[in-house]
């Protein structure tokens, strides 16, 4: 069992270094190559034709939308889009992959040379990202097997053949298993601003493998110069959520450290390992490598034509891209005078969440105090009751008015509170519920009267506050609010210093 | 017997005016085959009770006064590669006997639409690829004009069948001469038309980039009628051409003065057989004598064109061909071991799958398919893709050019469309290498995707068929298809019938 | 050029082709055969030709996003070796390959 990663008190004697490698599916109605359906779900083999099942004398067609998704992909990505761009075949046996050969891109990926960076918003890292290419293919179908059935026989469903995918590739860039899901984080989060993707890891329509290998400094020796070694890089699969990739990257380089230590094999010297990850058991394992698994015979897929991009479409997809969460961030923090982190929070949930801030920003007229509701309320809320913003039962006008009413000092934002709990659950009308809770504003007459009553009951905080001591009141308030609990604590405080002054 | 004797052209109108019912032609031929196809063997699937109720519907449409198709009645025969959801589609390959395709090739359907009927499917050599026909698991094609010789292939099935006058006219597809050869060795008439003029959906694919669809028939006047029918744009391939389809049984009649045709002297090389060449240059003078300009023009790579194709086409074919596996259509080899894996030591497969894919493939396949296989495989393989695949596609430029230079001289290029007239079954089947040398001069044509044309110009003295073939530039049929039967209607070579019994 | 048994053998497996000993052979002596056939090709100087792998110069084909109808899953089954009436049925797979 390799050691637990080095906390950040001690340093590692190392650095990781991680490459990934991304496939999402686009979000288009109908597959790459032909016109079934690629909804999630369906029972096997509903949404197939000649065309997916690779059946004899079958030939795809492109999908205008696939390419136009793949193009606001990449361009989001900050790629460089290729005016000339073809597909290749990539052929290899296997059950889910019913022509023999998977239609990728080999020589002219329609995009290289990207970035996307990843910023902590407390600060621990900032990490730009090259992407080396994003390419469109075609996915498998999905091939199952069930030890328990006996039969020895593994089912194939090719719904999921031909669905389109792109395929990201970044450069080994990233420098921790942390930096590793904050960078996926972001770029699920950018795909799914920009309508590219649904990345939703649970159905398949993000997937991730990882590249990892240790650079370790070693000192000059025997007269030598100093110098950096490599690990093998190391390739993991089947992860299945982001936190199983940072789990895994962790595992994989304390076990590299430990294999480095006691091995001291570098980087060139033995083939490329696959490592599978073993969720349950917190491992990565060796995977079985397929003989002449990388004699793919690639060559131009002559089923179709290739494809041209003019600057002009280049500029026409720029602008029909929307807003990146990146710009929306720093928008966000400059026009509602908000923190970079609550900016981040907000973005972070989705395009629908920041409108609904918005709105509720622009109804209360202070992005500060809406965004305070927003995290402290709001999200609290809905993360706890799980959903969207869109189901979200209580309005962004109901939080309006209790914020409007609390700036107002009806109450005060404790009571607040209480009132955004009860709309929740309820379903009642602010209003309503403000007055079911007996909530109304105290008169000042009340309260000079309630102030009166109190300090007549605490002759020794009286003469506290006349010694000098003023905090001394706070122990009214409480006391306050038990006898009427609309009291605004701010004004107790005054009122009773007004009166102990004037005694 | 009249009635097999008409033209394509002449039975739709007989049809068509009630002079001939469908049902009367769709017996006539399907009784011709009953009678004759158990010494050709041109067919390997007949299916008379759809034929004849087709024609039937036919039939009571016209009584009816129902519109009917440009085709209506006419009894066509379709190679075994394309595909057939009421018939099955085998390629002649054990590895798809029985297979039913769950829909139609788009020429197929496009026939039904024309109100064609279609009699059945033909014998080709397996998955296309041969120039004998013996390569059919299910049995060689004998040549009508004499049975122990090979009628050419791939599509010799259906150069036979309309030979023998089995069916009025034939489809069949040319990836490397695989409609004009057999067309040639068996005295018809092939159009191999510009690629991707005709949709490929529903062919079952050999070289994807060197395969194309076409007619086959007595005259040039009737794949001009089935042209017209097949021929268009598909959003289906998108590799079909966009452009208009001409009227082309409109555009035959202008007589060929001026016309220049292409004459390679390298042709008349040795290989070439005499008798063939006697009826080639016989051919040249009755073009001229038709108005017509002879000029000799140079294609200089053209002698690399086998060996170009012969990497162009396996390499394609290894790709296309993988899908026959064994899981989810097609043969599938039954478990327990009968073979070992010559890869390993001790014969071991790495797994029951792999040791699956292995044999079904194994059994499936003909020895010229898996020859074919194993050469594109390795010809695409890491460490000889840039010596063998790429080497291949630059020379398939500089072929391409040669025609493009040829034609900014000559409207066409004519010439023999095979060294020798039809061989005895068996001659070539021990030496693969020696079967390839038959497609030199039609590989040219594909390898640069523009059309050619074969037709009958003479006879040997044994009575063999000698072809003539024209080359033209992409969407030159009009032109193709006009010189042949301008031809044909100055010379009666395409009205000769081989000695069959009536 | 000829070919070894063992480049044979390998090219059998990446073509997943089962071959016997005497197929070995037999291959073995006609592949090399035809390789050294199509080798010609070396001495032509091809250095100003681009690779042509297709002849169209057509570019830009595309299908609207737009469903069509699928095969009934009995359709798509009806000429497979094994199916269990929802699946193709084939030995054994080792791990999902998923679009690699």
């Amino acid at each position: 069992m390799p050691k637990q990663p080095a906390t950040a008190a001690t340093p590692e004697p190392f650095t990781t270094v991680i490459g990934l490698e991304v496939h999402v599916q686009l979000l288009t109605q109908t597959k790459l190559f032909c016109g079934c359906s690629t909804t999630f779900g369906r029972p096997p083999n509903t949404q197939v034709c000649p065309t997916c099942l690779g059946l004899p004398g079958s030939l795809p067609v492109m999908n205008r939308r696939a390419f136009d998704l793949a193009v606001r992909a990449a361009l989001a990505l900050e790629c460089r889009i290729t005016p000339f761009t073809k597909w290749d075949r990539k052929n290899y046996f296997y059950p889910d992959l019913p022509k023999g050969y998977q239609i990728s891109q080999y020589d002219l990926p329609f995009s290289s040379d990207g970035h996307l960076e990843v910023v902590d918003p407390k600060g621990a890292f900032s990490r730009r990202v090259g992407i080396i290419r994003v390419h469109l293919e075609e996915d498998a179908g999905k091939s199952m097997h069930d030890e328990g059935a006996g039969t020895g026989d593994s089912r194939i469903d090719l719904n999921r053949a031909g669905t389109p995918l792109c395929e990201i590739v970044s450069q080994p860039d990233l420098r921790s298993p942390q930096e590793a899901r904050a960078w996926l984080n972001e770029l699920k989060l950018l795909l799914v601003y920009l309508g590219v993707s649904d990345c939703n890891m649970q159905e398949g329509s993000l997937r991730v493998d990882a590249n990892v290998n240790l650079h370790i400094p070693l000192p000059a020796e025997g007269g030598g110069d100093a110098r950096v070694a490599k690990t093998p890089i190391v390739e993991i699969k089947n992860m299945n959520s982001f936190r199983s990739v940072e789990r895994a990257l962790t595992y994989e380089a304390a076990r590299q450290w430990e294999e480095w230590q006691a091995t001291k094999v570098e980087m060139g010297t033995i083939p490329k390992q696959t490592r599978g990850w073993d969720d349950p058991a917190g491992v990565t394992r060796p995977q079985r490598q397929k003989e002449e698994s990388s004699d793919y015979r690639y060559f131009p897929e002559p089923d179709l034509v290739p494809v041209t991009v003019t600057e002009a479409e280049i500029a026409a997809a720029r602008g029909a891209m929307g807003v990146p969460p990146t710009a929306l961030r720093a928008a966000l923090a400059e026009k509602w005078k908000i923190s970079a982190y609550d900016a981040d929070v907000l973005v972070n949930q989705g395009r629908e969440l920041v409108s609904w801030y918005e709105d509720l920003a622009t109804r209360v007229g202070e992005g500060k105090v809406a965004s305070n509701w927003m995290q402290q309320d709001v999200l609290r809320t809905l993360n706890e009751r799980g959903g969207t913003i869109a189901e979200f039962p209580v309005t962004a006008e109901q939080v309006a008015d209790i914020i409007g009413r609390v700036q107002r000092g009806e109450f005060d934002t404790s009571r607040g509170r209480e009132i955004f709990a009860e709309v929740l659950a309820s379903g009642k009308a602010v209003a309503d519920v403000v007055a079911s809770m007996g909530i109304a504003a105290v008169s000042d007459d009340d309260l000079v009267a309630l102030c009166k009553e109190l300090l007549a009951a605490n002759p020794k905080i009286v003469a506290d506050v006349k010694g000098g001591k003023e905090q001394a009141a706070a122990g009214l308030i409480g006391q306050a609010k038990k006898k009427n609990p609309n009291a605004n604590p701010g004004k107790v405080r005054q009122t009773c210093l007004d009166l102990i002054k004037g005694m | 017997m009249q009635l097999l004797e008409l033209s394509a052209v002449d039975l739709v109108t007989a049809i068509r005016r009630g002079e001939v019912s469908a049902v009367q032609a769709a017996e006539a031929f399907l009784d011709r085959i009953t009678k004759l196809d158990g010494s050709i063997n041109a067919f390997l699937h007949v299916d008379r009770t759809a034929a004849l109720a087709r024609a039937a519907d036919v039939d009571k449409r016209r009584r009816e006064g129902k519109p009917l198709g440009p085709l209506a009645g006419l009894p066509v025969a379709v190679k075994d590669a394309l595909c057939t959801s009421d018939q099955p589609t085998t390629c002649a390959s054990k590895m798809l006997a029985g297979y039913r395709p769950p829909y139609d090739a788009h020429v197929v359907a496009r026939l039904r639409q024309a109100d064609a009927v279609l009699v059945g499917k033909t014998n080709m050599d397996e998955f296309a690829m041969g120039g004998s026909n013996e390569n059919s698991a299910f049995g060689a094609v004998h040549n009508p004009w004499d049975l122990a010789r090979a009628p050419g292939g791939s599509s010799g099935g259906s150069a036979a069948c309309v030979a023998a006058d089995m069916a009025p006219v034939a489809i069949g597809s040319d990836t490397g001469g695989s409609i004009r050869q057999p067309a040639g060795l068996c005295g018809i008439t092939g159009l191999k038309p510009t690629y991707g003029r005709i949709s490929r959906r529903g062919l079952v694919a050999f070289a994807s980039s060197l395969d194309q669809i076409g007619p086959m028939a007595r005259s040039a006047a009737d794949c001009a009628l089935v042209m017209e029918t097949i021929a268009g744009h598909d959003p289906g391939d998108a590799t079909s051409l966009a452009d208009d389809v001409p009227r082309y049984t409109d555009l035959l009649e202008k007589p060929l003065t001026g016309l220049r045709i292409g004459r390679v002297p390298e042709h008349f090389g040795p290989g070439l057989d005499p008798e063939v060449a006697h009826g080639v240059e016989e051919a040249f003078a009755a073009f001229k004598a038709a108005g017509a300009t002879i000029h000799d023009v140079e294609l200089p790579h053209a002698k690399y064109g086998i060996a170009t194709y012969y990497l162009v086409a396996p390499c394609e074919a290894s790709s296309n061909l993988a899908r026959y596996d064994g899981a989810h259509y097609g043969h599938r080899a039954e478990s327990g071991s009968g073979h070992r894996s010559a890869a390993k030591a001790g014969g071991e497969f790495e797994s029951p799958l792999v040791e699956m894919y292995c044999r079904s493939r194994a059994e499936g396949f003909g020895p010229e398919v898996k020859r074919r296989i194993m050469l594109g495989t390795y010809a695409l393989s890491a460490g000889y893709y840039e010596a063998f695949y790429a080497k291949a596609l630059r020379v398939r430029r500089l072929i391409r050019q040669d025609y493009l230079d040829a034609f900014a001289k000559v409207d066409l290029i004519g010439g023999p469309v095979s060294p020798t007239p039809a061989f005895p079954l068996g001659e070539k089947t021990s030496d693969p290498l020696a079967m390839y040398l038959v497609d030199m001069y039609t590989v040219g044509t594909n390898l640069a995707g523009i059309g050619g044309i074969s037709f009958p110009c003479g006879f040997t003295k044994g009575g063999l068929p000698i072809g003539f073939q024209l080359q033209g530039p992409a969407l030159s049929e009009p032109l193709l298809l006009r010189a042949a039967d301008r031809y044909q209607q100055l010379t009666d070579w395409h009205s000769k019938r081989p000695p069959l019994p009536a | 050029m000829a070919l070894s048994r063992q480049d044979v053998a390998k090219v059998g497996l990446l073509a997943r082709l089962a071959l016997s000993d005497a197929d070995l052979d037999r291959m073995t002596g006609e592949l090399s055969k035809i390789v050294g056939f199509v080798s010609q090709l070396e001495e032509l100087d091809t250095a100003q030709a681009a690779p042509l792998a297709h002849p169209l110069d057509t570019q830009n084909v595309f299908r609207a996003d737009e469903p069509k109808p699928s095969l009934t899953t009995e359709q798509a089954l009806q000429s497979t070796p094994r199916h269990d009436g929802s699946c193709f049925l084939v030995p054994a797979v080792l791990g999902e390959s998923g679009a690699a």
